[in-house]
């Protein structure tokens, strides 16, 4: 049984904190004063906390537990001050798998509210920063308990260290028009696909999915996944003129000029009477138009999604952002998906034969370059990957380049016809 | 540990399907058009009329089990038992009756004490990180910051009275796990780590020297055991060894300060993804209310609705009348720090002569 009982009586002492139980917005502080009156160790907890205030320090370390099989699921946090708390010398996080989209019955949330509560502190975030549901304040014990009822019940844990880490997706067609691809069933898909590697990590290091399902990006993929799955369609979007007209009739066509026409980032959308027209071949895809006008507005028809890779945050050599790597792919049927998931065995090969060791897969590719990259997962280049073409001159033309230190030519030169002039070191 | 000991037994993702509001499952990929009834309330509608009406407020993220059952209580009375949550921790209670809507509301409002709002061009919840509640590495809280930041914003939540969304982020170290805002909160460090070279046998010390991204940490035998050295010029005070071992100590409670980035988006709209750039550094760590964030943010978001057009993320805003005006605009000094010189730095001048003079 969990650590709830030890030390009764230590009273709460939390004068800085308790500055933080007044003002409108929803305490944290209150809350959990007055669930310590039933959870004595939440006292440890928040007179710790008042003294990480106080003196502005940290007193928590880490570890490593594992519930047997798993090789992630349990941040480890252990107490410096154990002496002074020891309803906090263990007093670890479960991650549980969130299903996606984030969406609950009160059953489910009642179910996670009881087994926190009997196995741990009974603390609950809803959610963490890559997703997952975090249940806070297990020992030993009831960390490897409470993963068993979380099991029984359904849920499933993991998703930390060099692992394959929590699923996010926006609310997708569940509740959005502008869903372009289903991203609940996509993120059960990957996560149920690749559990194993969430699971017991065995990258080289950390690798996160996001997928939203437009270009808005409401699953915050782009910056803060290693793959983000963004929806997007090919061809013309869909145009109601008569809800255009109304619009105008509406807004004005002063509003409609200056907030959507100027505002296109291609300059695509121009406005003849009460018509809007579209360039569809120059549309980027941004949804601006969309959001502003979305009963008029609508994705086009034949919808899919744009792959992006490398995505993550400064540590080691600064923010890399995403960028593209498959322009369109078909996600609808199930075979749509069984392309997928080799797409990404196929990038999680090379990345995993390839990277060192906690490389993330932005890292690796800012190393090895793109172009090798590519070779690497045998993908063609695209110039829809790029911004625009190098401008260094200094390149490897594998083409034009006559072999060295001896040995064949391993390519054929397919630009340039002239003979080799042979090995530079032969006399 | 139980009897029943585990295996691995590899369940997944729930089944998300059993979680949709009804109105969610019979109208899956069908809905035509949402529209926002007042800030904090949304209904979308499907192809065949079907409305589903959206309550959201703003959660502190951190919450015990009786909260999390109170919450259940009003999902139960109002919304059939479905509610979701949202990438920047707002809860949203989901319901087909326009009709209980009001009640809603004012149960959300009074009984839970969560505020209604966070849509549409509002200040939303902020995304945050773990703080001193919880993580091994941070400088500052998280949770308890918000806490201030938010009582500060509490109209702009609950109003919508900017020129587009604003989102807000906190992080307790420059891991930065929040990621990128429009306005986003996070700790700097000011000196090379401590290295407690007794406690060294904890960390892989090959681990310790490789994750260092300056290349400023080498083995070394320190009074007879393996360890390392920082050779103190090349290291940039990130703290990506501390990560690794707890031994390479970078925080330090007297020097620790905050700063604030600016112009962080991750929507494509209108214009590509941006990273946030430095705005303000040096604001003291001053817990428990932190007031030198809140007026910071003040005078950022005070700026950026008198001055950004209709649609204009603050990044965007900032593009358009250019640095030096934000600068002006908000009174925060421009200092040599904020240039860049990291490997993007160059791409980061103003590579051309159009100046506003």
């Amino acid at each position: 049984m969990s650590n709830e009982d030890s030390s009764p009586g230590m009273a709460l002492k939390t004068p800085l904190l308790n500055e933080l139980e007044s003002g409108p917005w929803p305490s944290f502080v209150k809350d959990l004063k007055e669930y310590s009156k039933k959870r004595p160790q939440i006292v440890q907890l928040l007179n710790q906390l008042e003294e990480s205030y106080e003196n502005k320090w940290n007193y928590w370390l880490g570890k490593i537990i594992n519930v047997p099989g798993y090789g992630g699921g349990v941040i480890a946090r252990v107490s410096e001050k154990a002496d002074k708390y020891p309803a906090l010398a263990n007093f670890h996080t479960v991650r549980v798998i969130e299903p996606p989209g984030w969406v609950y019955n009160t059953a489910a949330l009642r179910n996670l509210a009881d087994s926190a509560e009997r196995h741990g502190a009974g603390i609950l975030q809803l959610h963490g920063m890559s997703g997952d549901i975090l249940l806070l304040g297990f020992d030993d014990n009831g960390s490897m308990n409470v993963a068993e009822d979380l099991m029984n019940d359904g849920w499933d844990i993991g998703g930390s260290g060099a692992a394959m880490r929590t699923l996010q997706c926006c609310v997708g067609q569940a509740r959005c028009e502008m869903a372009c691809f289903d991203t609940m069933k996509t993120t059960k898909f990957i996560t149920d696909s690749f559990i194993e590697f969430l699971h017991r990590p065995e990258f080289v290091y950390k690798f996160k999915f996001k997928l939203s399902g437009c270009g808005n990006d409401c699953g915050n993929s782009i910056v803060r996944s290693d793959m983000p799955i963004i929806g997007t369609w090919r061809g013309p979007m869909q145009v109601n003129q008569e809800k255009v007209a109304e619009f105008i009739d509406e807004k004005g066509l002063e509003y409609l000029i200056d907030n959507v026409i100027t505002r296109c980032p291609t300059r695509c959308l121009s406005v003849r009477g009460k018509e809007l027209k579209v360039e569809d071949s120059e549309c980027v895809r941004c949804m601006h138009c969309i959001n502003v006008m979305n009963k008029a507005l609508k994705p086009g028809k034949d919808r899919g999604v744009t792959i992006l890779v490398g995505g993550h945050r400064t540590l080691k050599i600064g923010d890399t952002m995403s960028s593209v790597l498959v322009p369109f792919m078909k996600l609808e049927t199930d075979e749509d998906l069984e392309n997928l998931k080799e797409f990404i065995e196929r990038v999680w090969e090379f990345w995993n034969d390839n990277g060192m060791d906690h490389e993330r897969i932005g890292e690796f590719i800012h190393r090895v370059g793109m172009a090798t990259f590519l070779d690497g997962i045998g993908m063609e280049p695209d110039p829809r990957m790029i911004l625009r073409p190098r401008t260094s001159p200094y390149i490897k033309f594998e083409e034009l380049a006559p072999t060295r230190f001896g040995g064949e030519q391993t390519q054929n030169p397919k630009v340039w016809n002239r003979e080799s002039e042979g090995p530079e070191t032969a006399d | 540990m139980s009897e029943k000991a585990m295996a691995p037994r590899d369940q997944g993702a729930p089944d998300y399907t059993q979680y949709l509001h009804p109105l969610m499952a019979k109208n899956y990929g069908k809905w035509d058009y949402h529209e926002r009834l007042r800030p904090g309330v949304l209904v979308h509608v499907a192809e065949n009329g079907d409305k589903l009406y959206t309550v959201r407020a703003g959660s502190p993220r951190t919450m015990s089990a009786d909260t999390v059952r109170k919450v259940c209580d009003i999902a139960d009375k109002y919304c059939e038992g479905f509610v979701r949550f949202t990438t920047r921790a707002n809860i949203e209670f989901l319901l087909g009756d326009a009709s209980q809507l009001d009640g809603l509301i004012n149960t959300v409002e009074k009984d839970l004490g969560w505020p209604v709002g966070g849509t549409g061009p509002s200040v939303s919840n902020i995304a945050h990180t773990q703080g001193w509640l919880h993580c091994n590495l941070p400088g500052t809280d998280a949770a308890g910051s918000v806490k201030a930041m938010m009582d500060d914003l509490i109209e702009e939540f609950k109003t919508e009275s900017f020129p587009n969304r604003v989102h807000l982020s906190t992080s307790c170290c420059q891991i930065n796990c929040a990621s990128h805002g429009d306005i986003s909160v996070i700790v700097q460090h000011h000196h090379p780590p401590r290295i407690n070279h007794d406690n060294m046998q904890i960390c892989e010390l090959p681990k310790v020297v490789a994750i260092c991204p300056a290349a400023a940490i080498r083995p070394a035998v320190v009074n007879g055991n393996e360890s390392v050295e920082v050779v103190q010029e090349k290291c940039m005070y990130c703290g990506a060894c501390h990560g690794q071992c707890p031994s390479m100590e970078i925080r330090d409670a007297q020097t620790d300060t905050l700063s604030i980035w600016v112009g962080g988006k991750m929507s494509n709209a209108r214009s590509a993804p941006t990273f946030m750039k430095l705005a303000v550094w040096g604001i003291p760590n001053n817990p428990p209310r932190w007031p030198e964030v809140s007026a910071a943010i003040r005078r950022i978001l005070t700026a950026y609705k008198e001055g950004a057009k209709d649609w204009e993320r603050v990044g965007e805003w900032i593009e358009r009348i250019g640095w030096q005006r934000f600068f002006e605009k908000t009174g925060f000094p421009f200092t040599k720090y904020h240039i860049d010189d990291s490997p993007e730095a160059l791409s980061n001048l103003n590579r051309s002569a159009m100046v506003r003079l």
